[in-house]
């Protein structure tokens, strides 16, 4: 017998081939096969501020949304454009500040300054980063990561925007309500956009950007170009976040250039499940609330998300949300070989 | 005159920390992100076999070094050989490593300013109306002296050999018999005993601090982008560059904008010349 081996075989689910085609609609166990995840995420996300204890644990699931917005983000430039963006704080900082000095400066509400501080910081990010956009390699990792440090230390030597103190006194939403649904809607918009933006033409270019970008230009496309629109994007979910995070706070400041802006969505992503979309945003909702119970350890908590991003990458690089899909979509058994 | 030498000091230490980097990317093509953290990790250990174990600075330093370069080896042997070739699980891996070291020692109480290596020789002594501390000069001379024996190691010993070979083209060395995974293995030893070496020369100029780390790690990329990477060449020459045109930003405009140079340094090599100073052949390869 020892001689004998064994290898497991995977098989897709009957239900999964039948719900890929037509049959899906003929009977509902097939379309709640199709529907009933996404369902689960969607009621789940909306419910979340009504079923948690507190006023504090609402606060944490807010920040959770603001997180997973940026995990999204990762995800997407990471794993369909190819690009590691090691400074998710660049982008928050430039959101974040934008908003700011448009609400106190110009004294623009808050369901103003969150838009234009949205496109208008994506913007500015995009531009930052043109320079390593033609470039393969690790260039876009290293001066993603080289930007919020750099700012930050700029800001805090010049004393623009506020200096060390940052920019106070920025309006709140109106009501805390507003805010949550504000940033649960924002996730959701962005994680089905997203979605549907990688399955679309422009989806397909992006992936053949990461995989053979030469063959992309073989085909007569830009690459530069298909790589700013990626990273304009990208950025916007990072300043949406930023600028939402200000208005919460009520105040901006150096922080926003802080190194868990940059750390926690990569390990979000990593433990989620690259490349899936909805993983990071799991990943967000597990790791932000373990984080909120270990803010009394300061910095440990950094060396928490590190170390569990060097096991999960190391020894389970695929993630829970691959693993999940695996098992919702297929069965597996052991044969002989 | 002052900025001639300042420059040369300046542009010495700059090499010294990007030189590790520069063997490690050269040698396996793995971005140590790590490499900051290895610099700032170095001048702790140095500082607890000096301070708390009361072992004499040469063998604490020597100690320092071998710990370094197992903690090398054990950082290429367990983690990154197991994600090398994955471009984005390499960074990811090797950031999240540095990062877990910076902070674990942040929140180690490592901080502040109480953590200070003594200098090698006390004194200083005018050259050309200049005051310069022999701690400079002995690390300019010991900075030539690791250039020229990196120069002598990779081109005169069997193992430096191969692991040029392994540089130049990894499945002809491969084919010659060469391992190269334990190549890459000792050039991540090497690189972390050069990050090492590097923190006990430079760390004595000032206080030990974990934010070290990140600049170590920016400045250290910042001359392999301009000097081509992997090229060691091309980071010697660039860390001159860079070296001088921090020291005529400090003197003529302030040293708050010693950073921003090197943002600039690569920005503008990225624009002009995304190969490097010294990358031409790896020019079609990196460069869509």
């Amino acid at each position: 017998m020892s001689t004998q081996q064994r290898r497991k075989e995977r098989l897709d689910r009957g239900i999964k081939i039948r719900a890929e085609g037509l049959y899906a609609l003929m009977s509902w166990r097939e379309l709640s096969y199709l529907t009933l995840p996404r369902l689960i995420l969607i009621v789940g996300m909306l419910a979340l501020p009504l079923i948690v204890p507190g006023m504090y644990w609402q606060r944490v699931v807010t920040i959770v949304c603001i997180y997973a917005l940026l995990a999204v983000s990762f995800d997407f430039l990471a794993h369909y454009v190819g690009l590691v963006s090691l400074g998710g704080a660049f982008f928050v900082g430039a959101g974040g500040y934008l908003a700011a000095i448009l609400n106190s400066s110009f004294g623009l509400p808050p369901l103003l300054t969150i838009p234009i501080a949205t496109l208008a910081g994506a913007a500015i990010c995009t531009m930052f980063l043109l320079p390593c956009l033609p470039l393969r390699g690790v260039y876009f990792a290293i001066v993603t990561l080289m930007y919020p440090l750099v700012l930050a230390r700029i800001i805090e030597a010049m004393d623009v925007l506020g200096g060390t103190d940052g920019i106070m006194g920025v309006d709140s939403f109106t009501n805390p309500w507003v805010e949550q649904y504000v940033v649960i809607g924002c996730v959701l918009l962005f994680l089905f956009g997203v979605r549907r933006l990688v399955n679309m033409d422009i989806g397909l270019v992006f992936r053949a950007v990461k995989d053979n970008d030469q063959a992309v230009r073989a085909s007569g496309m830009n690459i530069s170009y298909y790589k700013a629109i990626a990273v304009f994007l990208s950025a916007a979910m990072g300043c949406l976040g930023g600028a939402c995070l200000v208005h919460i706070y009520m105040w901006a400041g150096i922080s926003l250039f802080a190194l868990d802006f940059s750390i926690l969505p990569i390990a979000a992503t990593v433990i989620g499940g690259g490349g899936t979309l909805v993983g990071p945003v799991l990943g967000c909702l597990i790791l932000v609330p373990i984080s909120e119970l270990l803010r009394e350890f300061g910095t440990l908590r950094i060396v928490f998300y590190s170390l569990i991003l060097v096991g999960f990458i190391v020894f389970r690089s695929e993630g829970l949300m691959v693993y999940g899909e695996r098992k919702y979509h297929q069965f597996q058994r052991w044969v002989q070989v | 005159m002052d900025i001639l030498i300042y420059g040369t000091i300046n542009s010495v230490a700059l090499a010294l920390m990007a030189l590790g980097f520069a063997l490690v990317y050269g040698i396996s093509r793995v971005p140590n992100f790590a490499h900051g953290s290895i610099y700032v990790l170095s001048g702790f250990i140095t500082w607890t076999f000096l301070r708390t174990f009361h072992v004499g600075y040469v063998w604490s330093i020597l100690i320092t070094l071998i710990i370094i370069g197992v903690i090398g080896a054990l950082l290429y042997q367990f983690v990154l050989i197991r994600v090398r070739g994955m471009a984005i699980s390499e960074i990811i891996a090797s950031y999240a490593v540095g990062l877990a070291i910076l902070e674990g020692l942040r929140w180690g109480g490592f901080k502040g300013m109480s953590y200070t290596l003594p200098v090698f020789v006390e004194g200083s002594f005018t050259f050309q109306d200049v005051p310069v501390d022999f701690q400079r000069v002995i690390m300019v001379g010991l900075g030539a002296a690791i250039v020229a024996g990196l120069y002598l190691f990779t081109h005169y010993t069997r193992i430096g050999l191969a692991l040029r070979g392994m540089a130049q083209d990894e499945r002809a060395a491969l084919m010659l018999g060469i391992d190269s995974d334990r190549m890459a293995v000792v050039a991540m030893a090497i690189g972390a005993m050069l990050a090492g070496l590097a923190g006990i020369l430079l760390l004595p100029l000032g206080n030990v601090v974990v934010e070290a780390g990140y600049n170590v790690l920016i400045l250290a990329i910042a001359v392999c982008i301009v000097g081509g990477l992997g090229s060691w060449a091309g980071a010697v020459l660039a860390s001159f560059i860079i070296g001088f045109a921090q020291i005529l930003t400090v003197v003529y405009l302030g040293s708050h904008y010693q950073m921003v140079v090197a943002l600039l340094a690569i920005i503008l090599t990225l624009i002009l010349k995304p190969s490097g100073l010294f990358g031409m052949q790896k020019q079609l390869e990196e460069r869509v």
